[in-house]
Parts: structure tokens; C-alpha cells; sequence
């Protein structure tokens, strides 16, 4: 009864590698993983995501399957009349399990260091393709119009649909007019809080044509949910030629006076 | 350090307790008490309620979650303003208010309060606390803090809404969001107290760490739970005034308009800006020197005790017990420089960021070399499947989870899509949750006989931990999956989302093992309180273990021994060859076997 009572709970044990690897393996098939990646550089994230799930998944599968094992063989009742090991560690085991760890963990971070510096500090030498203001609860855009520069009249105000060209580098100017938000875009492996007071440079390059989700990832208020925006990209024929009804769009109903301009360009 | 202590005789600044049975005899003894056990079993009650408390804030979170905008069963009449549904601002102080109460009222009191309290003079085989008055102080000045975070739930606009993490400008600005008016105020009042309460703890225990142990009782003769408390004690009193100093910074931000937190000319929902001239990014790098800190607060005296609680099951010694001191010591020491790691999205310069994953990444390794140990010390065992060990070991099998899962966010690139999805939330409840919490049950299990003079139920004790671990996997490993997708947490509904919308029925069967998880706490509720009255009587060492604490009555009268506990060993001297009787020496055994053997005899 006792032996039956130390198998259940060892194989109880078993059961968190074994339905844990079954979980992330199941996960793509029912569409619960990673949505499509449609960035330049989204596979060299994606990539670095499943290096390290092979690697933990080993260690995983290893340290939880030694627990298992090592419950089922030395449950008491199978060791009647004998002592446990009387051993207080091992000066080489120590070393081992330092060494190599200590070795993995620092290839790991050096290994992650150039996709970092790419997605994030080797800003292109351009001017911003777009603005983005977060605020409470939307998402507030600003096109430099013709003379490329922002903060001029010509600027063409959109709210939430942000359009860009496809197959090319844009540079997204970042900024919050009033609490902390996060301009995330879950198909461009792109975040990066919105913060007030700074301006903050984030660029991508979408690869295919088509809209995605925009989604504040940082808690803004009441309203968090439902500050939704999307990302669309378009051919560059397409984005000018939408540039340019937008910007006739504007002109017509809003001569010059701006609302929404004077907060903005704060 | 010398072994010299204080002579258990001594008057230790209080009186003994007069057996007249009047009223101020009752309060002198149970409620205003000096004695450290019951300063600890204070603290044990009342952390064990707000336990309650922020596990049912969890499932109204999970409910909104699972089933966005219907009716809310049972209670939803109570705060419904739209018939039996939640407000979305309702939904953001709940998850708020669920951090909250579990992190400051519960972890963070149980482990230093309760255990730390009731454990370290036994442990050490003192006969109190070096400061009995801070001690009691240390457990009043939690209520200003329960009354504070109790209160802001029926204040206008309710309780705190701005995340557990208070980030400005969306809690320094009255205007942004119904939570940052007087519930946020509260919350910091409230955050202040807790601060109190844990810097009072820590000086004591540190002290009497260093100056009450036993005769014989070297600091590498200390069992692993008073290293994890005098370490957590050391984290907590240069970490938290760092915190203190934000708190009082963000009350000003609120109350006597300065702008430490807040940019010039910052206009939130209309309202008229305040002075401005500060950083939002301030208060980030202030709360995360702490509550990075404090995550290992959260953690390392419950790896402390599950050493304690795994070597003796096992009866076997700890394997690796110098490593095991150091690498707590290593957590300690590099957890003061990795709090950038919450930060990497934060618009923080992005060259911080890859100091800090190296840092991040290299605080792992300690974590590691705990966790090959704890597998040395099961190996070559003999294992006792008490509820205690179950819990014990499910804690290492859980840790390993959250220790893996927490190398995904230190590697930058990778955070940046998973950073404040899912994945995170299930992280951090992997180590807090199913690390700290089933330790936290082991304890519970495994010193209960010495709190109480009971034993709980073993049976139901199993039933109790065979449900909680079942439902914990179901509701937190699935969210590993949802945090694949790049699921948001903090969203009351992202189902109207296209990336998201087909992830409901899974966030219901998340749900569903949640509302498991909390009922099965009933039976635990059941056991605790019926084993106290009617448990089978306890005798000083049900579990044949080694430290002191087990050496004294159970329960332990006031001042604790009965003797003067001398020690000659230190505490996992299990299945020792050549001690025939019994296998296991206790910290105050003779070094003379023979000798041994003739205490055993005659106890």
C-alpha cells in the first residue's frame, strides 16, 4: 500500500514534464503560438524564442524526470532496513553544475546581443516616417505631408489606422501625451513603451501587405482594452496615392485650425 | 563570530505572563504580545486571511478574463453598476488590488512575519527576539496598512487601479484613471506601513541572528532557514528604503504638487498639468531597486525551508550545504543589479538593457545550483511522502518551471514580444504561486505540531496538495501557451482583438481550474482549524528531525526551552553510519554516540 501510495506521487511527478512538452507541443497545432511574423526582422526573435525553449525544454524534461526517478527508487518502503546515503555533496558535482550552466547563460546573453542592437540601437538615418502619440485611448498619428518635415501645417491627423509601405524601412517617432502606454504589434515582434516627455525612435520593416493589430501593452487607465489600433501596409504606389487623398481629405474639411494640432505638437 | 549568547534566564524585557486569567493577562498574552510565537502565529492568521481574500480578487480577475461582461455570480450585485457586470475601472483595481494583497499582506508577511517570527529564536535556540517591543511593533503597524488597503475598496472611485507597480503618470494624476484619486493615496499610506512593518522585522532578526545563537550554534551550523531569513533579513533593510523614500515622492507628486514623476506640461484627460520637470522613468528605477529586491524576498525563505523540510523527509543531509549558503548569498548580491530587467521596454537607454540581461542571466545561475542540489539531496534517500515533502518537492519540480520560463524575458530580444503578456504572468506565478506558496504549505504541514501541540490530517493533507497541484499546472501552464500568442495581461477584454479573439475557451478552462484551485482551499481551511482542537497530540519531534526547534516543548512555553540547548553539529546529520538506534542526530545530541544513544533512552 505504502509503495503504491510512492509510485502515484512520483508519477504524479511525471506527469508535469510529460503533459508539459505534450502542452507547447500541441499549442501550434490549435493556433495558440506565435502569430504570424510579417517583419524583417521578426524570424531572428522568433528564432532566439525557440532556441531557447529547446534549451530550457531539456533541462526541463532532464531535472523533472531525475525528480521522478529518484522519487520512485528511494521511497522508504522500498528501502526497508537500509539507510540513505550518507553524503554531505560533492566538491566536483559543484564545480560541474556551475561551470557549465555559468557557460551557458553567458553565451546566451552575448548570443542575443546583436538582435537586440538591431531592433533597438542601430536607429536607420532617417527622418520619422510617421508619429505616434499615445493617449488615452487611442492612438493619434502624424504624417509629415509634402515637406517631409513634421510640425509643419501640411501634417496630415489620422487616429488609430496607421498605413505604411511594405518593404521598407519606416521610422516610427514615438511619444505620449499623457500616461505611459505600449505601442505593440504582436505580427512585427515590435514593443516599446510610449512615455511622456520623450520622443522615441522605433523601426521595422513590414514584409507583407495586409493590416494587424495594434495593442497598448502597458496599463493606461479604464480604458487599456479597448485602445486598439491597426497597422496596415500597402505597396508604395498605394501609399501615395492614400497619402495624398488624406492629405485632400483634411484640407477640405479642416482649413487650418487644428484641435487636435495644438495638443500634439507639445 | 563568536557562539556567545544571551543566557536564556535573563529578563528580556518583559514580564512573565501571571496565571490570573483577567482580561489585561488575555490581551498582554495574545493580542499586544511580546512573545515571538505569538507575534509569528499573528501574522500566520492574518496573512492567511488576506490569502483569502486576494485568491477570491483572483477570480473575479479570472471571471472578466474568461467571460468578459457577464454577469458576475454570487457577488456581482454587490458592485455592479451595469446589472451584474463588471466596469472595465472595476476590473483594473481587482488585478491591482490581487498584486497587492498578495505580495505586501501576504508573501511578504508570511514568510519574514510568520515563519521568520516563530522560526528564528526556536531555530537558533534563543529564548526570544533580541527586540521583543519592535517585534510587536512590527506586527501592529501592519494594520494601519490592512486598514489603509481595506478601506480604499469603499472610498470614491475605489480602491488603487494603477497596477501593483503604481506607475506615474497614471498614479500621480487625480485625473487619469477613478482608482488615482483617495484610493491611490490610500495605497501608498498603506505601502508605507508594510514598509515599517518589514524594516522593524529585518533589524531583529538580523540581530538576533548574530547575537542569540545557542552555545555551539556556528553560522555554518545554522539550518538553511535561518540563512534564508538572516539573508532576506539583509535584502530587505538596504532595499526598502529606497522604496520608502518613491512612496513619499509619489504622495507628494499627488498631495503638495511637486512633479518628480511627472514632464512638463503633462495633460492627462483634460485636466490642468502640474508643475511638471520629472521623469516617469524615475519612479520605474526607484520601485524596481526594491521590488526586484523584494522578489527574492518573496522567495528565499521558502527556500529555506523547503531545504529543511526536504533533508529531513529524505532522511538524508543536505546535499551541498556551503553551495547552497553562498548561492543565497549570490541571489542576494546580484539581485541588487538586475531591477533594469523589468524596464527593457521602458524607452530606458537600450544599452542598459544588455547589461542588464547579462546580470539577469547570470542571477540564474545560483537559482541552478539550488536546484541540482535539492535533486543531490532527494538522491540516494529515503523518502518519507508526508504532506509536507509532497509540498516540499513540488516546490522544487515548480521552481524548475519558473527559473526556466524566467530565462525568455532576461533574453531582450525576446522580451520584447513577450514582455507584459502572459508569459510573464505565468513566470511570476510559477515562483510565487507554486514556488513560494506550496513552500509556504510545507511549512505549514511540517511545523504545524510545534505552532499547536497538533498534527494535521495527513490524509486530507494529501487530498489538499494532490488538488492544488493539479489545478495550479491547469490554470498557470496554459499560461505560457496564451503568452506565446502575445496575449496582454492587465486587459479587461481582448477578445475583440484579431490576433486574440480565439483564445477564450481556454482562458475558461484557465478559469475553471482556478475556481478548483480556491475551493480546494477549504479543505486545507477545514483541516488547519479542526487539527488545532481535535489532531492527534503531538509529541517535541513527530518528524525525528534535527534542529533545534524540536528539542522544545511543543508548543514551546514563553522563552521557549525548557534547557539550555547546546549545539555540537549542524542540522542534517541524517542516517549518520554507526548510530544504530535511530537514524538521525539532533544539533544537541553528544558528540559520543554511545552517549547518544543513552539521551535517546531516556527521553
Amino acid at each position: 500500500m505504502k509503495r503504491l501510495a510512492g509510485m502515484f506521487w512520483a508519477l504524479l511527478f511525471l506527469a508535469v514534464p510529460v503533459l508539459g512538452v505534450a502542452t507547447f507541443a500541441v499549442a501550434p497545432s490549435i493556433n495558440v503560438w506565435l502569430p504570424k511574423d510579417v517583419s524583417a526582422h521578426g524570424h531572428e526573435i522568433d528564432s532566439l524564442f525557440y532556441f531557447i525553449l529547446a534549451l530550457t525544454g531539456v533541462v526541463f524534461v532532464a531535472t523533472e524526470v531525475l525528480l521522478f526517478w529518484f522519487m520512485w527508487k528511494y521511497d522508504a518502503s522500498v528501502r526497508e532496513g537500509e539507510k540513505a546515503t550518507y553524503i554531505h555533496g560533492s566538491h566536483t558535482l559543484e564545480v560541474v553544475w556551475t561551470i557549465i550552466p555559468a557557460a551557458t547563460l553567458l553565451f546566451l546573453a552575448i548570443y542575443q546581443m546583436n538582435a537586440w542592437a538591431n531592433v533597438k540601437m542601430r536607429r536607420p538615418d532617417m527622418p520619422p516616417t510617421v508619429e505616434v502619440v499615445a493617449r488615452q485611448f487611442e492612438w493619434r498619428l502624424r504624417y509629415p505631408g509634402n515637406d517631409g518635415l513634421l510640425g509643419t501645417p501640411d501634417d496630415l491627423h489620422l487616429v488609430n489606422d496607421l498605413t505604411l509601405p511594405v518593404d521598407e524601412e519606416v521610422l516610427v517617432q514615438l511619444k505620449s501625451m499623457d500616461v505611459l502606454h505600449s505601442f505593440f504589434l504582436p505580427n512585427l515582434r515590435i514593443k516599446q513603451d510610449a512615455v511622456p516627455g520623450m520622443k522615441i525612435p522605433v523601426w521595422f520593416k513590414g514584409t507583407e501587405t495586409g493590416s494587424w493589430d495594434i495593442v497598448c501593452a502597458e496599463l493606461c487607465g479604464w480604458g487599456h482594452y479597448k485602445m486598439k489600433g491597426r497597422i496596415t501596409f500597402v505597396t508604395r504606389p498605394e501609399f501615395d496615392a492614400w497619402l495624398e487623398r488624406k492629405t485632400a481629405e483634411q484640407n477640405s474639411t479642416q482649413p487650418v485650425a487644428e484641435v487636435t494640432g495644438e495638443i500634439v505638437a507639445n | 563570530m563568536s557562539t556567545v549568547t544571551v543566557p536564556t534566564t535573563t529578563d528580556h524585557g518583559h514580564a512573565p505572563v501571571k496565571k490570573t486569567g483577567s482580561l489585561s493577562t488575555f490581551i498582554s498574552t495574545y493580542v499586544f504580545s511580546k512573545d515571538h510565537k505569538v507575534i509569528g502565529l499573528q501574522f500566520l492568521f492574518s496573512t492567511l486571511l488576506w490569502f483569502l481574500i486576494g485568491g477570491l480578487l483572483a477570480l473575479a480577475v479570472r471571471w472578466q478574463v474568461a467571460w468578459p461582461w457577464s454577469d458576475v455570480p454570487v457577488v456581482g450585485k454587490l458592485f455592479a453598476q451595469e446589472g451584474g457586470q463588471m466596469a472595465p475601472e472595476f476590473y483594473t483595481m481587482l488585478f491591482t488590488m490581487h498584486a497587492t494583497v498578495m505580495i505586501f499582506l501576504v508573501i511578504i508577511p508570511i514568510l519574514a512575519g510568520a515563519f521568520g517570527n516563530f522560526l528564528i529564536p526556536l531555530m537558533i535556540g534563543a529564548d526570544d527576539m533580541a527586540f521583543p517591543t519592535l517585534n510587536m511593533l512590527s506586527y501592529w503597524f501592519m494594520w494601519p496598512a490592512f486598514i489603509a488597503f481595506g478601506a480604499s475598496f469603499f472610498v470614491e472611485g475605489g480602491a488603487a487601479a494603477g497596477g501593483w507597480t503604481s506607475y506615474p503618470p497614471l498614479s500621480t494624476n487625480v485625473a487619469s484613471a477613478p482608482g488615482s484619486g483617495w484610493g491611490q493615496t490610500l495605497w501608498l499610506i498603506g505601502l508605507t506601513f508594510v514598509g515599517v512593518s518589514s524594516m522593524l522585522g529585518s533589524v531583529n532578526y538580523m540581530t538576533t541572528i548574530i547575537l542569540m545563537r545557542a552555545p555551539g550554534m556556528t553560522m555554518f551550523r545554522l539550518p538553511m532557514t535561518i540563512w534564508a531569513m538572516f539573508i532576506t533579513a539583509v535584502l530587505q533593510a538596504f532595499a526598502l528604503p529606497v522604496l520608502t523614500a518613491a512612496g513619499f515622492m509619489q504622495l507628494a507628486d499627488r498631495m503638495f504638487a511637486t512633479g518628480f514623476f511627472s514632464p512638463e506640461g503633462n495633460i492627462v484627460n483634460n485636466a490642468v498639468p502640474g508643475p511638471g520637470g520629472g521623469q516617469p522613468l524615475l519612479w520605474q528605477h526607484l520601485f524596481w531597486f526594491y521590488s526586484h529586491p523584494a522578489v527574492y524576498i518573496m522567495i528565499l525563505p521558502a527556500m529555506g525551508m523547503v531545504s529543511d523540510i526536504l533533508t529531513c523527509f529524505a532522511r538524508k543531509p543536505l546535499f551541498g550545504y556551503r553551495p547552497m549558503v553562498y548561492s543565497i548569498a549570490g541571489i542576494a548580491g546580484l539581485g541588487f543589479i538586475v531591477w533594469g530587467h523589468h524596464m527593457f521596454m521602458s524607452g530606458m537607454n537600450p544599452a542598459l538593457g544588455i547589461t542588464f540581461m547579462v546580470s539577469t542571466m547570470m542571477i540564474a545561475l545560483p537559482s541552478a545550483v539550488k536546484t541540482f542540489n535539492w535533486l543531490g539531496t532527494v538522491w540516494g534517500g529515503k523518502i518519507q511522502f508526508t504532506t509536507a515533502m509532497l509540498f516540499a518537492l513540488s516546490f522544487v519540480s515548480m521552481f524548475i518551471i519558473g527559473g526556466l520560463s524566467g530565462i525568455f524575458m532576461a533574453a531582450t530580444p525576446v522580451d520584447i514580444f513577450i514582455h507584459d503578456t502572459y508569459f510573464i504572468v505565468a513566470h511570476f506565478h510559477y515562483v510565487l504561486f507554486a514556488g513560494t506558496a506550496m513552500g509556504v504549505w510545507a511549512a505549514i504541514y511540517f511545523w504545524y505540531p510545534k505552532m499547536f501541540g497538533r498534527t494535521m490530517n495527513e490524509f486530507w493533507g494529501k487530498v489538499h496538495f494532490f488538488l492544488t497541484f493539479l489545478f495550479l499546472n491547469g490554470t498557470f501552464f496554459t499560461m505560457h501557451i496564451l503568452g506565446a500568442v502575445g496575449f496582454p495581461r492587465r486587459l479587461a477584454d481582448a477578445y475583440h482583438y484579431q490576433t486574440f479573439h480565439h483564445l477564450q475557451p481556454m482562458n475558461a478552462f484557465m478559469t475553471y481550474c482556478a475556481i478548483g484551485m480556491v475551493a480546494t482551499q477549504i479543505i486545507f481551511a477545514i483541516n488547519f482549524f479542526w487539527s488545532m482542537f481535535f489532531g492527534p497530540v503531538a509529541d517535541r519531534n513527530p518528524w525525528n528531525a534535527n534542529g533545534l526547534e524540536w528539542t522544545a516543548p511543543s508548543p514551546p512555553g514563553h522563552g521557549n526551552f525548557d534547557f539550555q540547548p547546546v549545539v555540537y553539529r549542524g542540522p542534517y546529520e541524517y542516517s549518520v553510519p554507526g548510530v544504530d538506534d535511530k537514524d538521525h542526530l539532533m544539533q544537541t545530541d553528544p558528540p559520543n554516540a554511545a552517549a547518544a544513544a543513552a539521551a535517546a533512552a531516556s527521553h
